[in-house]
């Protein structure tokens, strides 16, 4: 039985995901467990500068034109031979835009199981353990980790970053990529995000407004408040799905990362997507009716009082702090 | 054009989530159910692609408690045939058994399109979608909020982190994990989805065989334990407020 951790680096235009290094870390100590070696697995082109910094034993990589962009058909091709000739203990992907197309069909065509979610792994007495987080982050589930070989989907948050980079780059080996004509999925063109009047991620008080806000007339509320604090609005994505903020203004997973001083967080209940992208503020403030969102996980200060009553009565007061 | 957009249920978070005795699953008297909301975005795609050219959208979802109301709104919403899968779905389902009921009956309704929410909350073994392609021998691309249908293939609006977003092509006939629709879906008033429950048909069809192999067993679920939750301020908006501007001045933020 083959005990490595293979890890697929997900990288776009050139640059390597955080996640890669995060699943890089939990592979370190999985390894640890296993007495396996971390085998990252890169497909793409000019490799040498992709890899310089993963924190593996070793690189297998591929390189194919297909890979410039990311094709799921290409990918799905590509490693599935080598997933099937190595049969590691586990090969871990980002629960991602990228690894979600890849691993489940994978899983699917390959009849290996597959866990999702995952944020953390433990190793009990030599077996390895997986804990996911579901339920918009309200429930973990833990069981073990099936063996010969299980494929992961893995969620940022349980390891950091830094943990996965090494100071010296990793010894290389190439694999050749199997023929990969008539992809059935090809990328045409990118749209860049939207440059808006502001940018969220720069500013240092945020007022972030999620499903709570009920309605588009709400709105106004929020940008009455962001105004007295010398602050913007943002939103989680509901509201920017909704229509009711520009998707500039999306703070979270397919939006901006933020770290203000406050982040004023109204409405929203702390879902693995969003928060993900707050963890830098320097304080944040959470109101949400239900005691049991998991934004008050990571909330410095915390209220359950409804948001449509507390916004009015906290805009004046902060304009008559400010003696406005 | 044929378009078919299978469902599932998931719990509804805004209800307390009991962990049942056994302590791997939860406790199915205690939740609520509704469609997972990936799905409503998979259902108004659907639809507003009908809409703009031929077709027809076909929903497919295991015959759970208050599924009724999912297919029957989506028929308010311009569904055209609504499909229960029966089975012995009582003690919860995995993706890995969903994706393989789902495929095999699909397959029989020759579809050029499968629109089907991204993900859901409750998934542990990955989405739906890319496992009903590969039984289907279909292509998938998802996280997708936007699609135009051409001749034989489907141009997508794949999304990245942080905004980036890929335009596509896609090869019909294809799957589609949907993240949001184009337009956010539709509301439909409670009377209109009455007045459909009086004409549209649900139709029932046999699952097939529940095959769960593929997917992780649970053994223990648990709320997650946090370092240091958040200070809770007590009182009404007023009190609370007036704190918050104490705090803020602290923080220098004031
Ligand atoms: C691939 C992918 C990417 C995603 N990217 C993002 C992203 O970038 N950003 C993002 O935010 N989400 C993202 N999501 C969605 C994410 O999973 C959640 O669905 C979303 O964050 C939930 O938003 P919310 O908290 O506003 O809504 P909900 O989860 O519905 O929460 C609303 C909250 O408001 C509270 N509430 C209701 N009324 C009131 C009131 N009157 N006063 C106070 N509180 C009230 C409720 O108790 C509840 O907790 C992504 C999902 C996927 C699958």
């Amino acid at each position: 039985m083959n005990s490595d951790i293979f890890v697929v680096i997900e990288h776009l235009r050139g640059q390597v995901s955080d996640i890669s290094y995060v699943m890089l870390a939990a592979a370190r100590g999985m390894a640890n467990a296993t007495g396996g070696k971390v085998i990252a697995v890169i497909l793409g082109h000019d490799v040498e500068t992709l890899a310089r910094d993963l924190a593996a034993d070793r690189v297998l990589y591929m390189e194919h034109a297909a890979f410039a962009d990311f094709s799921s058909d290409a990918y799905q091709r590509a490693l599935e031979g080598v997933i099937k000739e190595h049969a590691p203990r586990a090969v871990l992907f980002g629960d991602t835009t990228m690894g979600g197309d890849v691993a489940a069909w994978l899983s699917t065509h390959l009849a290996l199981p597959l866990v999702s979610a995952c944020r953390t792994f433990r190793a009990d007495a030599g077996a390895l353990k997986f804990v996911s987080q579901i339920c918009g982050g309200k429930m973990m589930a833990e069981g073990d980790l099936p063996a010969p070989t299980t494929l992961v989907l893995m969620v940022p948050g349980g390891y950091k970053p830094e943990q996965g980079r090494a100071a010296q780059a990793p010894e290389l080996a190439r694999v050749n990529a199997p023929a990969l004509d008539d992809l059935r999925v090809t990328v045409k063109d990118y749209v860049e995000p939207a440059v808006g009047d502001v940018d969220v991620s720069k500013e240092a008080v945020v007022v972030s407004i999620g499903r709570g806000i009920q309605n588009q007339d709400n709105v106004e509320l929020a940008e009455e408040l962001a105004k007295a604090l010398g602050g913007v609005v943002a939103g989680s994505r509901p509201v920017i799905d909704q229509g009711w903020l520009a998707p500039t203004r999306l703070v979270g997973k397919s939006g901006k990362a933020v770290k203000p001083k406050l982040y004023l967080a109204l409405g929203i209940s702390g879902a693995p997507e969003h928060v993900e992208a707050i963890g830098d503020s320097e304080m944040i403030v959470a109101i949400n009716t239900d005691p049991a969102a998991p934004i008050f996980d990571i909330a410095k200060f915390g209220s359950q009082v409804d948001m449509l009553d507390l916004m009015p009565v906290l805009t004046e007061k902060v304009q008559q702090a400010k003696g406005l | 054009m044929n378009l078919v957009v299978p469902i599932k249920l998931v719990p509804d978070l805004v209800e307390e989530l009991v962990i049942d005795a056994s302590g791997a699953r939860l406790d199915p008297d205690a939740l609520r159910l509704k469609l997972n909301e990936f799905d409503d975005h998979a259902i108004e795609q659907a639809i507003l692609l009908k809409e703009k050219g031929a077709g027809q959208v076909t929903v497919v979802a295991p015959d759970i408690e208050g599924v009724d109301d999912a297919l029957f709104t989506a028929a308010a919403k311009g569904a055209d045939r609504l499909i229960k899968l029966t089975g012995n779905w009582n003690n919860g389902v995995n993706n890995h058994a969903l994706a393989r009921v789902f495929a095999n009956f699909v397959e029989t309704l020759r579809p050029e399109l499968i629109l089907t929410g991204v993900q859901a909350h409750n998934d542990l073994d990955g989405a739906v979608g890319p496992q009903l392609a590969e039984h289907l021998g279909m292509p998938y691309v998802g996280y997708v909020s936007g699609v135009v249908v051409f001749d034989n293939k489907a141009q997508v609006r794949k999304e990245f982190p942080g905004g980036l977003i890929a335009e596509m092509d896609v090869v019909l006939p294809a799957v589609l994990g949907i993240q949001a629709a184009e337009k956010p879906p539709r509301y439909v008033p409670i009377s209109k989805v009455r007045a459909t429950m009086k004409t549209a048909k649900l139709e029932t069809f046999p699952a097939a065989e529940l095959e769960t192999a593929g997917a992780p067993t649970t053994v223990r679920l648990f709320q997650p334990e946090t370092g240091a939750r958040a200070t809770m301020l007590a009182g009404d908006a007023d009190a609370v407020a007036t704190r918050l501007v104490e705090i803020f001045r602290e923080q220098g933020i004031l």
